[in-house]
């Protein structure tokens, strides 16, 4: 009961801030800037976030923010609503990110959407349960860095799905909607992140990867 | 119970099972694998537990840099006032 409370109290309040949002975007295209500062003032924070989590650098983060949000000035008038404003604001925030990634190096995008490869016909028999252990119970600095050190090694696609799915708390389906991609292929690259992820604290705790190494970790799958 | 099959199967869906995101059927079987097998405890546990870690230490969302935030209403500003609309 407190769960379906808690639900539509969720869900009431996602409306109220769709409706504010179209609020926002009404007065926008009626020539109101004072309004599209609201919308700045509201969103600057999560997407300058997601721009320094995604390229690792605050520099690029910047420069993608102000591309952002001049975008979304020059194409409100073509927004339609038919997904939330925040899915659109988000799809022009990460193809800013996409992008200034691709400026920097050429990537195949694409090419490790080969299926899950399994090692051997099943798992193996010995897989150590590091779960409780006590490094974890308490704020760890070393487990931080080493967390930041993989998502940073993890090719972008993989790494803007976790970012997007167990930072920022987007569905799987606004996933899609931002990446452009099936529901199917989010949950499939977000599988693969977690598992280099559990793969690389997995080789942490038996002491087989140094931060050095843990840099690498993500270009190995 | 720790078949060869069933181990794959648990592997590809361990993600949406701990995201509680499988159709209860499926849920349950996968339940009722895991009883039997150790591994797949294990497995699950630690890839639980990472992502935990993930969502809890990885990066925390910070307040914009108040300079940042400024450069943005300045560039805005300029770009709007020559016209860009």
């Amino acid at each position: 009961m407190a769960t379906d409370t808690a639900n539509g109290e969720a869900a009431s309040g996602a409306e109220e801030n769709k409706a504010e949002d179209l609020e926002f975007i009404a007065q926008v295209k009626a020539g109101s800037f004072r309004a599209f500062e609201r919308i700045v003032n509201k969103y600057e924070s999560r997407v300058y976030n997601h721009c320094v989590k995604f390229l690792n650098s605050q520099e690029d983060a910047e420069d993608v923010l102000q591309e952002t949000f001049l975008q979304v000035y020059k194409s409100l008038e073509s927004f339609r609503g038919e997904s939330a404003f925040s899915t659109w604001l988000f799809k022009i925030a990460t193809n800013g990110c996409l992008m200034r990634i691709r400026k920097k190096k050429k990537v195949d995008l694409v090419s490790i959407d080969k299926p899950l490869e399994f090692d051997g016909s099943s798992l193996q028999r010995e897989i150590v349960d590091w779960s409780k252990n006590p490094a974890l119970m308490h704020g760890n600095d070393e487990i931080k860095r080493l967390l930041d050190t993989i998502i940073s090694s993890l090719p972008e696609d993989k790494r803007i799905v976790l970012i997007m799915k167990d930072v920022e708390g987007f569905s799987n389906i606004e996933i899609g909607q931002i990446l452009n991609m099936t529901v199917a292929a989010v949950k499939s690259r977000l599988h693969r992140a977690r598992l280099v992820l559990r793969e690389a604290l997995t080789k942490y705790f038996d002491g087989t990867l140094d931060m050095t190494s843990a840099g690498k970790i993500g270009n190995e799958r | 119970m720790t078949d060869k099959m069933k181990c794959r199967e648990i592997f590809e869906k361990i993600s949406d099972y701990i995201d509680r995101d499988l159709d209860p059927d499926i849920c349950g079987q996968i339940e009722a694998h895991i009883k039997g097998c150790e591994p797949c405890v294990a497995f699950i546990n630690t890839l639980r537990r990472a992502v935990e870690l993930y969502r809890k230490e990885g990066s925390p969302a910070q307040d914009i840099p108040r300079k940042v935030s400024a450069n943005l209403r300045e560039f805005l500003k300029k770009e709007i006032d020559a016209g860009v609309k």
